[in-house]
């Protein structure tokens, strides 16, 4: 059977008929949408260096409970991050958010099935915007997550409300027994003048393959102020598209931090839509890849309205024989004069055999902007470490401290010390088992 | 300590040093100066081991111990310093850190104890105030954005802080004004003692009014021509360089 079918015969057992149910007229249309645009191939213009298609030459398990054993909250300790004690924690098992293994903590904090906000009061909100983020992913992924949107949640912080705890999220697939395709989704609203601290993590459990089609889209009303960080450091084997949609619909601050250590094949999208005017977008992102691995980062960042600042920075580390994508959208729509945006992307190549594809986009329809881009592919300074050798640090330690040193002004993006730390120790785990230092490249 | 014998090195195929034989004993400052291209910063680059040059004959002993022989982290563990004429900037280090590695990593090397937070805090602010070391400095990170003066002085300061036998001062004046210039030799100064040794590397004699040499040697074309004490200095200064290639008949120096 090829992929559409199965996910026709998916989407037909799953009974999505009602025609008074949001969700179910959301669902239909994506499904329509997906069959007519499928998994996207090598043709795909974004999905050029990318390609997803063959992963699903293999069979996942996807949709109900297939566990036979369901994960208990032991299996979750082993993934939790630091800090958790004092933490709302978000729990998807393969997809489905699972409000058993779930703790909220702060009462400020509005955590629902999204079945149920599409129905009751928030029904408004899920209706204008959930979904919003097909109109900058145009590919059947995409329409895939929101054509089996089920189980997703809805989360919302109410205006002038400060959760006193942050918001972890974990996107855990359990691949002990088979193959699993998870699709969590969330639909975040945080209030006029709220603020609120999103950590996300994705992890595999078992050595069977992942693939997690993710879709998160927040809406950011005026005055308000958000945190995301995003951590994959998932195995080898474990696959995933993220895309998270931040819509800036009144004057408000989003900072956003994408850190990818590991995983198999990995496609980030992050798109920040910047529909207020005097809106601040900081976009950061770091990865360091190894093995066979692919890192993809897609971004976007859309200036609708004038008087906008967007700043970008993304750093890539790309070890043995790892693949990397850069492309960063900058559009800048007729009315949006006065914008600032601002986008850099560096990389590092510690082998011959890594490779990364860096590309700025930058489409201006306006006439008074400030806007500027620029990427580097290089080696890291060989003086830099004599430098330090000199000193009388051994290489491999040089090493260390000169790769350490690059990642730094991501790392001290991370605003919570806890994370940042977290984040560290990873990289300095890795970097800790690394044998070589660089190969010279001709 | 340092004996230097007919020392021969080369970068891309092209020779530099034609044979240097210099000995350098504890307790002695020496300087080398030499017109630009002569081989002053090879010579100090090759001491550092600079992998770039090629050593094609010749031997360095120091302290015992083949130099040649060890990579740059060893000949730094043996007490071995060379300050850049061009330090190097290492963004995302911050210069603790980088400094605490290096004290850290000599004294392991030395099968010393790694010195703890406290230990550390008290020998650096003990090197600060000799090299009139701002605490908001150490904390950038390393040679970032530094002025010119910042970084010779940060030279200064790594090497109060890991406490070299031998140091190697390459052109540590040039790019400072003359107040500059009295911070790092009052510095350098400070630190000498019986037991260590100093190489100057220097095109100006005014570095030398500062710290004083007991010996100067005069580079041209890949080798010492003369040597002599502060005096060849002065001397230098007053007559310029050209009269070392009269006296020496060396600008027909068949390559």
């Amino acid at each position: 059977m090829n992929t559409k079918e199965y996910f026709k015969e998916q989407f037909e057992q799953s009974n999505v008929q009602d025609r008074n149910n949001l969700l179910d007229v959301v669902r239909r249309q994506a499904f329509d949408t997906f069959s007519k645009l499928g998994i996207p191939g090598a043709k795909h213009e974004e999905w050029k260096y990318t390609r997803i298609s063959g992963l699903f030459n293999k069979e996942y398990s996807f949709g109900v409970n297939l566990t036979q054993d369901p994960l208990t909250q032991a299996d979750i300790d082993a993934i939790r991050l630091p800090g958790h004690e004092s933490a709302n924690e978000l729990i998807f098992i393969n997809g489905r958010f699972s409000a058993q293994l779930s703790i909220v903590r702060s009462s400020q904090l509005i955590v629902l099935p999204l079945e149920e906000a599409a129905r009751g009061e928030y029904r408004q909100l899920v209706e204008k915007h959930l979904g919003h983020s097909s109109k900058y992913q145009k590919d059947g992924i995409n329409a895939l997550n929101t054509a089996f949107v089920q189980a997703g949640i809805f989360i919302c912080v109410e205006k002038g409300q400060v959760p006193d705890h942050p918001v972890f999220i974990y996107n855990v697939a359990d691949a002990k027994a088979v193959n699993v395709l998870s699709q969590p989704r969330t639909l975040v609203c945080i209030g006029e003048a709220a603020q609120v601290q999103i950590v996300e993590t994705f992890s595999t459990l078992g050595s069977q393959e992942s693939f997690t089609n993710q879709v998160m889209e927040i809406i950011v009303e005026k005055d308000a102020f958000v945190e995301y960080y995003k951590i994959q450091n998932d195995k080898a084997n474990a696959h995933q598209v993220s895309t998270t949609h931040i819509r800036q619909i009144g004057k408000s601050h989003t900072h956003a931090v994408t850190i990818s250590l590991n995983g198999g094949m990995v496609r980030n999208n992050l798109n920040v839509v910047l529909e207020a005017a005097h809106c601040e977008a900081h976009l950061y992102g770091l990865y360091f890849q190894q093995g066979s691995g692919h890192i993809d980062n897609h971004t976007v960042v859309d200036n609708v309205e004038p008087n906008c600042l967007s700043f970008e920075l993304y750093k890539g580390i790309m070890d043995d024989a790892s693949t990397g994508v850069f492309n960063g959208k900058i559009f800048v729509q007729p009315q949006a004069q006065k914008t600032n945006a601002y986008q850099s992307n560096k990389n590092v190549l510690l082998s011959r055999e890594a490779s990364v594809n860096t590309k700025p986009q930058l489409e201006i329809f306006a006439d008074d902007v400030k806007c500027s881009h620029g990427c580097t592919v290089g080696q890291l300074d060989e003086e830099g470490l004599f430098y330090l050798r000199s000193r009388g640090i051994p290489e491999k330690r040089a090493w260390s401290l000169l790769l350490q040193g690059f990642t730094m002004d991501i790392l001290e993006k991370i605003k919570s010390p806890a994370i940042r730390t977290y984040v560290d120790g990873l990289i300095a785990e890795r970097l800790e088992f690394r044998s070589h230092g660089q190969q010279e490249i001709d | 300590m340092l004996n230097i014998r007919n020392l021969h090195a080369r970068i891309d195929g092209k020779n530099i040093l034609k044979g240097i034989n210099l000995e350098i004993k504890a307790g002695e400052v020496h300087a080398i100066m030499g017109p630009n291209g002569s081989g002053k910063s090879t010579l100090a680059s090759v001491l550092a081991g600079r992998k770039e040059y090629e050593v094609t004959e010749g031997s360095v002993d120091f302290l015992g111990k083949d130099l040649l022989d060890l990579s740059p982290e060893a000949r730094a563990g043996e007490g071995l310093f060379l300050a850049f004429q061009y330090p190097i900037e290492i963004p995302g280090l911050s210069t603790t850190n980088f400094i605490k590695t290096a004290v850290n990593e000599v004294r392991k090397y030395r099968g010393e104890n790694a010195l703890d937070a406290v230990g550390f805090l008290r020998l650096m602010k003990e090197k600060m105030a000799i090299m009139n070391i701002d605490q908001s400095l150490l904390s950038r990170s390393l040679n970032e954005g530094f002025s010119g003066g910042e970084k010779k002085r940060n030279e200064i300061f790594q090497m109060a802080m890991l406490q070299p036998r031998f140091a190697i001062l390459d052109e540590t004046d040039s790019g400072l004004d003359i107040d500059a210039i009295r911070i790092v030799a009052n510095g350098v100064n400070k630190l000498r003692n019986k037991d260590n040794a100093v190489l100057v590397v220097t095109h100006y004699q005014r570095l030398l009014d500062y710290i004083v040499p007991d010996f100067v040697h005069v580079l041209y074309n890949g080798r010492i021509v003369k040597s002599g004490t502060k005096e060849l200095a002065l001397e230098l200064e007053e007559r310029g360089y050209d009269f070392i290639r009269s006296e020496n008949h060396i600008g027909e120096e068949v390559k």
